[in-house]
């Protein structure tokens, strides 16, 4: 398999200085996706933003990983709602004249 | 440059210890971080100054430091005074590295810099970011420029970008420009660039995504009788037939002459017309003489 879409876990633990027990944890919680290639383990570059968000929310807002659960599923509602209300007012700009 | 009560932008007493600050912060932070507060630039400020509150507050040297002096915004040629001194004699926050997360460098008020130099950050270098940070970026376009895909080159953070901007786009859109944020740290991947569509609407027509109205104006002779008119589209006139017995507010539909639909080569909406009959006025003794006959015609038809 092709790893030059993925980053080895290990460098992410050491630049960051965090536990493998909660990169494990939130993998466990669904809310990361890590592959092994020739038992080394890796996480889609893609991902990498939303990881150092629940390294931040952990490390510097003290949420555990249940917390950081509950706000990602919050968020993505936050996120759908958000992008309904932009719809919703350009729709009112027809009724209102601009 | 105003003074800045630390103490009360993280909600302690002056006498609060290092656990109660931390506390506080804490709790603060988790109401107002921005990665909890998607696009609300309010919150966003309210975060950078519980951070650079934070920030004094938890460092006992700065901590001693601002109690000395800011308290006192009398003094404030002595203050700055005390500043500059810092920097330039001792440069005594530079060394440490990266701006704490979500709290771009750059953004600490004129009085935190005045007393304490350039923000550095709180993290050291073991949590400097591995992924550059995110650009976010406004464009206000008039609506007749999103009618065509167009290039157009943006300046941000002094680079300049060029980049097609797809016909069709919407009002408050944010499209992604992948790779065009802040440099990644340690080879780590670039931040992406957000670009947050502002498209103002001068014309006439009102848009609903790629449908397009308008009210047009109709002479009652031609609403009676049918015939053809010319109509303004969004991209110049057309020739359209008006049957006969056309009633005022009828919505007529003009397929494929609406705005272009987003990422669909060569694909438009449609343009919903509606008809708004004009009755003369001013009429001359023969007009009105004519209405009367046709009035008198219309009433002993009934």
């Amino acid at each position: 398999m092709e790893t030059e879409n993925l980053i080895p876990l290990q460098a992410i633990i050491t630049h960051h200085n965090v536990e493998v027990t909660f990169i494990d944890s939130l993998h466990e919680y669904g809310l990361i996706e890590i592959t092994t290639v020739h038992e080394t383990r890796y996480i889609f570059k893609e991902q990498i933003r939303e990881l150092e968000k629940m390294i931040r929310w952990h490390y510097e807002l003290d949420i555990n990983p249940e917390g950081i659960e509950t706000i990602s599923h919050l968020l993505k509602r936050v996120n759908g709602l958000q992008e309904e209300l932009v719809a919703a007012r350009n729709r009112l700009r027809i009724y209102e004249g601009e | 440059m105003e003074f800045i009560d630390y103490y009360k932008v993280l909600e302690v007493d002056k006498s609060a210890s290092e656990i109660d600050i931390k506390k506080a912060y804490r709790r603060l932070a988790r109401k107002l971080h921005p990665d909890l507060n998607p696009n609300d630039e309010n919150a966003k400020k309210k975060f950078q100054q519980i951070n650079e509150a934070h920030e004094v507050l938890s460092d006992p040297e700065k901590r001693k430091q601002y109690d000395k002096y800011g308290k006192d915004w009398k003094h404030a040629e002595q203050f700055e005074k005390a500043g500059q001194q810092q920097q330039s004699n001792n440069n005594y926050y530079s060394g440490q590295q990266g701006a704490a997360s979500g709290f771009d460098e750059g953004d600490y008020s004129d009085f935190f810099e005045s007393v304490f130099g350039r923000g550095t950050g709180r993290r050291g270098s073991a949590n400097t970011k591995f992924r550059g940070q995110d650009f976010r970026a406004q464009l206000q376009l008039d609506l007749k420029d999103v009618y065509h895909s167009h290039q157009q080159t943006l300046t941000v953070n002094g680079k300049n970008i060029r980049l097609t901007i797809p016909a069709g786009v919407e009002n408050g859109q944010t499209i992604k420009i992948s790779g065009h944020g802040e440099e990644g740290a340690n080879g780590g991947p670039k931040g992406d660039l957000y670009i947050t569509f502002s498209i103002a609407n001068q014309s006439k027509f009102r848009r609903e995504g790629s449908s397009l109205y308008a009210d047009a104006d109709l002479d009652l002779y031609t609403a009676v009788l049918g015939g053809e008119v010319m109509i303004d589209t969004f991209e110049g006139k057309v020739k359209l037939k008006v049957t006969p017995g056309t009633q005022s507010d009828l919505k007529v539909k003009l397929k494929g002459k609406g705005f272009p639909v987003y990422k669909k080569e060569a694909e438009f909406g449609d343009l919903f017309l509606t008809w708004k009959i004009k009755v003369p006025t001013n009429l001359s003794e023969k007009e009105k003489e004519l209405f009367n006959e046709l009035a008198k015609l219309r009433n002993h038809g009934n």
